[in-house]
């Protein structure tokens, strides 16, 4: 038994201050049964004017038609399939937290999976909005969906990625749900077996599902999740795979590379952790919950921010070398002229994503600013605007000069519509945080309990003497399989 | 779904839960099941209960939407509506490639979810006898059914002696029923049901 409880003391504690169970779910659930603070209002009211103002944006594109974007002749997707991409991309964080590490063992995820997997959810639910909406006449959406019809009946092309991408978003979007909305039920359970309030009882005694906690149903629960985790792991490699392979099966000069797939899925891990980062720097500040998404925390996803923040700079490189390397004269003039030269229309645009990046998140090299919370915060905010750059550059520098300079197109800025859509995004993202952040737990309780005996700082101050033990029985196992 | 008697047990640790299980299970007492705040790796073996199964069923779940997603596309693109695309061959098995597997999961997680709702009965508005409130905050609850064998009385103090802080005896319904958790309902109506054994 000492052994499975034994974690070494190197590893400093990842639940700080002495707990005990009922204290896990005190501090977890109080903020879900207090009053939303006055914060809590201002953020919530700005995130659904921003909605609203999204909601009015797309009642205009779908009255006026797509027209009412600045979309032109050669730049056919624009700000629209930039922001796509970034949602999505932001979505990955969470599915790698809660599949990934789970799989890897890493204790440190349970102080923030819940969050991250409900990111996951919301950013996938915003970066759908996009090629819903680019259609045009969205009344016509479910001609994506393979059904039997009377033109023909005429299937979709199952060979075309864009149907892959139907596929993978939709697959992607109800696996997350599943996988965090059944890691939800217990806790939610635990907030149903404390409530007082009537129209509480009823709320989570609705949600919760009649849970338990019966030991055969905690058995399944975890098989439950071990699968749904060793599923979720290809799933979300396949899902930017996809994504990239919309650029990269096309015949345009940028877009047309095998690198794409590993390159857009480091990215996408990447942009997502910077978002896990922004939110929870708030979070744990506003809610209280310092002692559970710990300094530790911040600093092993900084980690993982410089880290995949390389890979991408690395197949920045390598697409430049090879646009060189490879000789053919319009992929090097897509690279050389389009982007890399600083004086060019859109050259601005792909230095500002070297920058952002690239280079500025090396600064992670360095253990104090890892751990420092403002250079975390003001980072995060960095890497995201540059990897929706990214996108950008990606999209609309390879498509603005084409193989003919007669359809080169002018100067493309989006119109007010546009980027009323994208802030609508923001303001769904984030009303959807806020609604998770006072109504769900936001930390996974029963993992935080699970993990408490071997990772909270109490416990780990025992750990020298099982250290101790431990090792003596190791040397004394060896000794005797020696004389035998 | 009769009404049954049971002797409860809290614990306040998981620590003797093991040995609390093992002895339960030597003195032949029935065990009717253990709640607690959190998964406890071993105590389903210490309990005997077998492995699940619930991993095997996503695995057919799995199979089903390969088999089933590849053989439509083929259906479609070879038999029903054969497109010529650039003079493609219609039977383009790797672009199918990414459509099948992620309907593959699709089909393996969905299946397995409503497998495992469905094992262990959850739903909306599904009611079910709670021990003790506290099982799903901070408290390890051994629940043991009262048989025509065993004595009231003799289980408690056999629980306390395990280490349980808190014992009392409860007539609850086993199983679950329609109801929601802001009322007191239950499937039977306590003192006129006649499988109540003292």
């Amino acid at each position: 038994m000492a052994l499975l409880r034994y974690e070494s003391q190197v590893r400093p504690p990842l639940v700080e201050n002495e707990k005990t169970y009922h204290q896990v779910t005190e501090d977890i659930v109080r903020p879900i049964e207090a009053n939303p603070t006055r914060l809590w209002w201002i953020g919530f009211l700005i995130s659904v004017g921003l909605l609203l103002f999204g909601v009015y944006s797309i009642y205009r594109e779908v009255t006026y038609g797509v027209g009412q974007w600045n979309l032109n002749k050669t730049i056919g997707w624009g700000w629209d399939i930039t922001n796509f991409v970034w949602w999505v991309g932001i979505g990955h964080a969470g599915t790698l937290i809660s599949a990934i590490l789970l799989l890897f063992r890493q204790g440190w995820r349970t102080g923030v999976n819940r969050a991250a997997e409900a990111m996951t959810i919301f950013a996938v639910m915003c970066a759908g909005q996009f090629p819903i909406w680019h259609m045009g006449r969205v009344w016509m959406a479910f001609f994506v969906l393979p059904y039997a019809n009377t033109r023909g009946p005429l299937w979709v092309n199952f060979n075309s990625p864009l149907l892959w991408d139907v596929f993978a978003i939709s697959t992607y979007f109800t696996v997350s749900l599943l996988f965090w909305y059944s890691g939800l039920i217990p806790d939610l359970a635990t907030v149903r077996d404390r409530a007082r309030l009537k129209w509480r009882k009823f709320m989570y005694g609705f949600l919760s599902f009649g849970w338990t906690g019966s030991t055969k149903h905690w058995q399944r629960h975890e098989s439950l999740s071990l699968v749904l985790a060793g599923m979720s792991t290809p799933l979300v490699l396949s899902v930017h795979t996809v994504v990239s392979f919309d650029f990269a099966t096309s015949v345009i000069p940028g877009w047309h590379t095998t690198i794409f797939p590993p390159y857009f899925v480091a990215g996408a891990i990447f942009s997502g952790f910077a978002m896990v980062q922004t939110l929870l720097l708030i979070s744990r500040k506003v809610l209280n919950l310092e002692e559970y998404i710990t300094i530790e925390h911040i600093e092993v996803m900084n980690k993982v921010i410089v880290l995949t923040g390389s890979i991408v700079g690395v197949a920045y490189l390598t697409e430049l070398f090879i646009s060189w390397y490879g000789q053919n004269p319009n992929e090097g003039w897509a690279f050389a002229q389009n982007r890399l030269n600083l004086f060019s229309p859109y050259g601005w645009s792909y230095w500002l994503m070297m920058g952002c990046n690239v280079i500025s998140p090396q600064i992670f090299w360095f253990r104090k600013l890892r751990r420092n919370l403002v250079v975390t915060f003001f980072m995060s905010v960095i890497v995201n605007i540059g990897m929706w750059f990214e996108r950008f550059v990606i999209i609309v520098t390879s498509i603005y000069r084409d193989y003919l300079p007669s359809s080169w197109s002018t100067y493309y800025t989006p119109t007010i519509w546009e980027i009323g859509f994208y802030l609508g995004t923001f303001g769904l993202f984030f009303t959807c945080y806020f609604l998770f952040s006072k109504f769900f737990p936001v930390i996974a309780v029963a993992e935080i309990k699970h993990i408490l005996k071997k990772s909270g700082e109490s416990y780990k101050k025992n750990m020298y003497h099982i250290e101790k033990e431990s090792a003596e029985q190791l040397y004394n196992d060896v000794h005797h399989d020696h004389h035998h | 779904m009769a009404v049954k008697k049971f002797v409860v047990g809290c614990f306040d640790d998981e620590g003797p839960l093991f040995d609390a299980v093992k002895k339960v299970r030597k003195s032949g007492y029935k065990l009717h099941d253990v709640y607690t705040p959190f998964p406890i790796h071993g105590l389903d073996k210490a309990m005997g209960l077998r492995d699940t199964s619930l991993h095997t069923a996503g695995f057919l779940y799995a199979i089903f939407g390969t088999t089933s997603m590849l053989s439509f596309m083929t259906w479609v693109f070879t038999a029903d509506f054969p497109l010529n695309v650039g003079g493609k061959p219609h039977f383009a098995l790797p672009a199918w490639i990414p459509i099948t597997f992620e309907f593959t999961v699709l089909c393996s997680c969905v299946g397995m979810v409503i497998t495992f709702m469905y094992l262990c009965q959850l739903a909306p508005f599904v009611k079910k006898h709670h021990f003790h409130l506290r099982a799903t905050d901070d408290k390890f609850v051994m629940v043991i059914e009262l048989t025509s064998k065993t004595n009231e009385s003799e289980v408690s103090s056999f629980l306390t002696g395990l280490g349980a802080t808190e014992v009392n005896v409860q007539n609850a319904e086993t199983g679950w029923w329609l109801g929601r958790y802001d009322k007191e309902q239950k499937l039977f109506v306590e003192g006129q049901s006649e499988t109540v054994s003292a």
